[in-house]
């Protein structure tokens, strides 16, 4: 048997500090270790993108990355999306447009479309499906998520107009 | 969750030199880790023969990508994200930069190395038909030293490398290209993302002078490693642009399926492969030939 | 103009923000103090005799819960149709993942070192993969002739009109198996205590279903049974029968534990390895049409693979054999359907239930039959789609005022066919790789269960107040993506003039709400829907009478009034019961009658590019058109069709099962390919409202109808993009189209 190690990150803007073994796969640290159970595994093989998570202010897959890589690194979950009570513009969209069916996808779908948006803010049909091309969703056939995803930029848009006016 | 991380060790190394230096002194027991994109499947499947990790991600000296006049120079841990955004590559390697958009998803792609790609070995690997067709060279380094070992002669067999046990790969340079070139890159995989190739090809072609002055073809999927596809490229190396034709290009896919030895897999079929390599070896050289109709260099 | 307050309405998703925030509950969020974790150990034989069991070297084996099939002292076998599928293997072992021990620790990684440890001594017996085979009885594996259920439905005289017709076609098809690829995989966590009973908590579809395996597996009472659906990250079916089994392993580890939480999760290729799929098909269709192509016969022999158990096979045999003659007029036909033994893991329910396979039999053989009589497969079809007062294969009449070839005409045009046909052709004259076609398929899906099921079921749902003055619905329908929770909740909301907020739907726990039967058969919105409403109306009645509520009134004075009910009477509950509408006749013995209470029709209609280099199929342009009665959620009903339709997409052209020895080679995420967000087309769908007056607001269901059409359109838009090739199997994958361009080339 190997030795645990001290991790130490940045998890949704507080500092923690756990004992994991290092290859633990962050998934299960976030789910196990910090009972953060919103960010969740549909294959555990990096393909379906239901553990998507933002570790260093890139989007990536929970289930491939080792606790040891996670070392000093500010990790964002679905639970560090939202601001308190307010709901994040891309949550908001997936409310409003039936962009969540049985919501098992939803929070990794969240977490690619705030990376998507962030990387390109006013994304086109493409581009979305382009973004969120590493996360399967069954039930919805991508529609309404890519309307969802649509909406949140168009919101944005209207949100940085008002704010310049 | 079938991994036993609990069995596991890893060793952050502080710097390439302390890398190298377990590396020497407990050979063959360190497995390198890199973006992990590759590792962590087999691993969490439980059926990843290896417990002892050396963790490369941190280490800086691999990363970065350097312009030289003849060469552009990748770090070991380049990932598809970094090739994806970077102007250079794209005017002049579009190729690996398709690879890049292809392979996998976003999430991958900022994780994935180049490094990792081709040091796996995997056959289905979507750069290494790009890096084999813009005559790539890996940097292999140890503490006995460097050394350069042209790409093409990099795998050996199924996932096996020329990487000696004490070695890591460090860059991965490729010779600029001018000219009045041509770049190709398909990749024709179970679907548009997050998909494995069944057959991928990526061609470089540099006109000169009424010829085809350098054509390199790369191959994926379709031998147990990726493979340059000699026989077909000696065809086409050096012929008047005026004489390729139908004819020309109906040789060539002929000869390509001396060059090719595809099985049978859960993913496709050896015959699939073969028709459609040749068909998108058609579908290159017509557009070839379309593309050297007029000359484009660029400046 | 809409007069409805809720009816009709794109209300947001009752659960919905928890579900975009994380913070929704499903089965592997939960952690209980002193949990196990269980695992199963499997055949990994596809038939043989089981001989022995051996614990491995290196595993401190005392620590381990172990349960094997000695440790059952109620009924081994799972309780469902027949009795004959084991919880865990005694002796026989008919399938390669055949569950035979199960292992229960509190350390993740040392289970899983165990369940490697653990080596089954099986000898083996010849198996039999193939349905030909079986149906030939090349070996017994089941019964007495490997038979699960043979159904013959008949009506006029098949026999008699062959040798008067103009054109006899015939066709053999086939479909594959599917996976159903819910992202969320099986899981259940049980508490089992001698004294005390069982209680699960599982991700599941048919809390009922499972009530009812455990029951038997411990030989308890019902009321010291209990079982609790967490949130459900998609099912499709597949959760329909499967969780039995999983909720019954756990619950034998909890008991042999002494009462600790046991819980137990798929991964992802134990689940698409182990649980149940698609059931394979092959159907034959002989053909009889006039001069103008009327239909005058359809002899159809239908077959299914149902695995290694019987679990639902009969139903989605029924099922698959109702629809098998299509939307059509037949004054003579005949289907012959048969499910028969393989061993392989048992297939199961997934999303139309057998619908789909002979579906697209038969829309793939108009295609075939208008090509091999030259005509157009438009005006086929229009010549013989059903309309009021005809009858079915079954014999059931058309009462509703339908009209099929407009809804055809209408799914057309929005597609732009013939306009599109046109451009098609000119394009593929030209040199391009890539050719075009488009290509239709028209169909139904009967609504509710089959025949007699939901006077079987007879299913209670009801409305109980709450003392904050709400009113929660009390049903056992499961919300797992489709809306129900919050289709339930309008309903009655709509009923009560209330305003949404006021009304919950209580989560599935048999302790608390009635069986208002199993989520499946599109019957949520029609059957439980409708029964809630009733409930409602009851309820309001209650307090009518009782004087705390006069109308009109406003939502406030409604709580009020609950509030002032229950402060006086102490509880307020209303239910109803379902009974069969008096029209509605169904003759189980001969396959005669109303099948079903109401059909939802459909034309889906799409245009496809087919890379004639990579034998690749784009889906460049897909319809939905549907008539399903009143759409009582905009946005959630364009969601289940649009979901559906993917997956119908799938089902044609790439979800491809790998067979090898009876187990699914391929069973991850990587191999097994459904579409990624950049596969699919902007699925445009579309309804035609008609209120169908025996569904709550006029609504019938829609849940599984968009599973039917989607891959018969899907091959009738390649064959018209490539005019050479006749393609008669799904999934039609570039490997299969390539062997099929090849061969058509000679
Ligand atoms: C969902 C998913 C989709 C994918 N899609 C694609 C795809 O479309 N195309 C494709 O080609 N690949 C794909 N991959 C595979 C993988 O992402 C790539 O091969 C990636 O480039 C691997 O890089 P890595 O850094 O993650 O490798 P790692 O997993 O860290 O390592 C892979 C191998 O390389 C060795 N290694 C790594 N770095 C070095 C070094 N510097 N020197 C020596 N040895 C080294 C490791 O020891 C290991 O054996 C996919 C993987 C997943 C999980
Ligand atoms: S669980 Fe990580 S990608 Fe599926
Ligand atoms: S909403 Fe169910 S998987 Fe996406």
């Amino acid at each position: 048997m190997a030795e645990k190690m001290k991790l130490s990150l940045n998890v949704n803007g507080q500092a923690r500090t756990l004992d994991v073994w290092p290859m633990a796969r962050l998934l299960d640290v976030i789910r196990e270790d910090l009972h953060l159970t919103g960010t969740k595994e549909g294959c555990g093989e990096g393909e379906c993108g239901a553990c998507s998570v933002i570790l260093d202010g890139k989007l990536v897959n929970s289930c491939l990355i080792p606790a040891v890589q996670a070392e000093g690194g500010e990790l964002c979950t679905i639970e560090g999306v939202a601001s308190e009570e307010q709901l994040h513009l891309v949550q908001e969209s997936f409310l409003h447009c039936g962009g969540a069916q049985c919501g098992i996808c939803t929070p990794g779908m969240v977490m690619a479309a705030v990376d998507l948006l962030h990387r390109c803010p006013q994304p086109d049909e493409a581009q979305i499906r382009d973004g969120l091309a590493g996360n399967l969703c069954r039930c919805t056939g991508y529609v309404k998520i890519v309307d969802s995803v649509a909406d949140a930029a168009e919101r944005a848009l209207q949100v940085a107009k008002e704010s310049r006016s | 969750m079938k991994g036993q991380a609990p069995s596991c060790t890893v060793h952050t190394p502080a710097s390439l030199v302390g890398a190298l230096e377990i590396l020497f002194a407990e050979k063959g027991t360190w497995r390198p880790l890199a973006g992990g994109t590759d590792l962590m499947v087999p691993f969490a499947a439980g059926t990843l023969p290896f417990t002892r990790f050396l963790n490369l991600w941190g280490l800086d000296e691999l990363r970065g990508i350097e312009i030289s006049p003849e060469n552009i120079s990748l770090g070991a841990l380049t990932t598809y994200a970094d090739v994806r955004s970077h102007s250079l590559l794209r005017a002049e390697f579009p190729n690996l930069v398709q690879s890049a958009r292809v392979t996998g998803a976003m999430a991958i792609q900022n994780r994935g190395t180049l490094a990792g790609n081709i040091a796996n070995g995997s056959p289905a690997a979507d750069t290494p038909p790009s890096l084999l067709a813009y005559g790539a060279e890996v940097q292999l380094q140890s503490l006995a030293g460097s050394r350069w070992v042209p790409y093409e002669s990099f795998h050996t067999d199924y996932k096996q490398t020329v990487m000696l046990p004490e070695e890591l790969i460090t860059r991965i340079r490729l010779p600029r290209t001018t000219g009045d070139t041509f770049h190709f890159f398909r990749k024709v995989g179970t679907r548009k993302a997050q998909a494995i190739s069944k057959v991928c090809l990526a061609a470089y072609a540099r006109a000169e002078e009424g010829r085809v002055a350098e054509f390199r073809l790369g191959m994926g999927s379709v031998a147990p490693v990726p493979l340059r596809a000699l026989t077909t490229e000696m065809l086409i190396q050096g012929q008047r642009l005026e004489a390729l034709d139908d004819h020309s290009i109906a040789e060539a896919k002929q000869a390509l399926l001396e060059d090719i030895r595809p099985i049978d897999d859960i993913r496709s079929t050896a015959s699939y492969r073969r028709k459609v390599s040749a068909n998108v070896l058609g579908q290159l050289l017509e557009a070839m030939i379309e593309r050297f109709k007029r000359p484009q260099i660029r400046a | 103009m809409n007069p409805s307050l809720h009816i009709g309405h794109s209300r947001i998703r009752k659960e919905g923000r928890a579900k975009v925030t994380g913070a929704a509950q499903y089965t592997d969020d939960v952690c209980m103090s002193g949990m196990l974790y269980g695992a199963t150990v499997r055949s990994r034989v596809a038939r043989g005799i089981l001989k022995g069991i051996e614990f491995g070297e290196g595993i401190p084996w005392d620590e381990f819960i172990i349960v094997t099939a000695k440790d059952v002292t109620g009924d081994l076998y799972v309780a469902l149709i027949e009795q004959d599928q084991p919880f865990l293997a005694l002796d026989r072992i008919n399938h390669p993942e055949e569950p035979v021990v199960l292992l229960a620790h509190e350390d993740r990684y040392l289970l899983e070192k165990a369940r490697a440890a653990v080596r089954l001594i099986i000898e083996p017996l010849p198996p039999l993969f193939d349905l030909e085979e079986s149906l030939a009885c090349r070996e017994v594996i089941w019964g007495s002739d490997n038979s699960f259920k043979d159904i013959l439905i008949e009506q006029g005289d098949v026999d008699s009109v062959w040798g008067a017709a103009t054109h006899i076609v015939q066709g053999e098809y086939k479909t594959g198996a599917q996976e159903q690829l819910y992202i969320e995989p099986n899981g259940a966590i049980a508490v089992a205590k001698a004294e005390e009973g069982v209680t699960v908590w599982g991700s599941l579809q048919c809390p009922y279903y499972v009530h009812k395996a455990l029951k038997h597996l411990f030989n308890l009472p019902d009321e010291k049974v209990r079982v609790i659906q967490m949130e459900t990250g998609g099912g499709f079916g597949g959760k329909e029968d499967y969780p039995s089994l999983i909720a019954g392993h756990a619950a034998l580890l909890s008991l042999k534990s002494g009462g600790r939480p046991v819980k137990i999760v798929y991964d992802r290729e134990e689940d698409m390895v182990a649980t149940t799929k698609r059931h394979p098909s092959r159907t034959r269709i002989r053909s009889a049409f006039d001069a103008e192509g009327q239909l005058l016969a359809l002899d159809i022999d239908f077959a299914l693979d149902g695995g290694a158990y019987l679990t639902l096979t009969p139903v989605v045999l029924s099922r698959g054999a109702i629809h098998a003659g299509g939307p059509y007029r037949c004054p003579n036909t005949r289907i012959r359907a048969r499910a028969v033994a393989t061993n392989t893991p048992p297939h199961g329910a997934f999303r139309g239930f057998g619908a789909p396979q002979s579906l697209f039999a038969i829309e793939r053989h108009m295609n075939v039959a208008a090509a091999e009589m030259g005509m157009d497969p438009i005006a086929l079809r229009k010549q013989n789609l059903l309309k009021m007062g005809d009858s079915t294969a079954t014999g059931q009449i058309i009462k509703e005022a339908i009209d099929l070839p407009g809804l055809l005409d209408r799914a057309l045009e929005k597609l732009d066919y013939t306009a599109k046909q046109e451009s098609c052709r000119v394009h593929n004259a030209s040199s391009s790789p890539i050719k075009r076609g488009v290509g239709f398929a028209s169909f139904m899906h009967g609504c509710g269960f089959t025949g007699a099921g939901e006077s079987y079921l007879a299913s209670v749902a009801g409305v109980e107040g709450r003392e904050d003055g709400k009113i929660h619905v009390l049903a056992a329908a499961t919300e797992m993506g489709q809306g129900a929770n919050t289709i339930l909740s309008q309903v009655v909301a709509e009923v009560l003039k209330v305003p949404l907020e006021y009304v919950e739907v209580a989560r599935p726990d048999t302790a608390l709400v009635p069986d208002s039967g199993p989520t499946v058969a599109s019957r949520t919105t029609m059957v439980v829907g409708k029964l809630v409403q009733e409930a409602a109306i009851g309820l309001r009645q209650i307090l009518l009478q009782a004087g705390f509520l006069s109308e009109p009134y406003a939502g406030e004075a409604f709580s009020n009034a609950v509030k002032q009910y229950l402060a006086k009477n102490g509880h307020l509950k209303a239910y109803s019961q379902y009974s069969t509408p008096p029209q509605i006749v169904w003759d189980d013995q001969n396959y005669k009658g109303d099948a079903y209470t109401t059909f939802a029709w459909a034309c889906y209609a799409t245009e496809v590019a087919v890379d004639t280099r990579t034998f690749e199929v784009q889906v460049e342009d897909f319809v939905a058109l549907q008539e399903v009665g009143r759409v009582l959620n905009p946005t959630l009903a364009e969601g289940q069709i649009e979901g559906g339709v993917a997956q119908g997409i799938g089902y044609g052209l790439s979800e491809q099962v790998v067979w090898n020895e009876g187990r699914m080679a391929n069973g991850q995420m990587t191999n097994y390919i459904m579409a990624t967000s950049m596969d699919l087309p902007r699925i445009r769908v579309y309804f035609e409202e008609s209120p169908y007056p025996l569904g709550p607001g006029g609504a019938k269901g829609i849940g599984e109808l968009p599973m039917d059409g989607s891959a018969p359109a899907l091959l009738n838009a390649i064959q018209d993009a490539l005019a050479t090739v006749t393609p008669r199997e799904i999934p039609l994958t570039p490997e299969r189209l390539m062997e099929l361009v090849e061969s058509s080339n000679g």
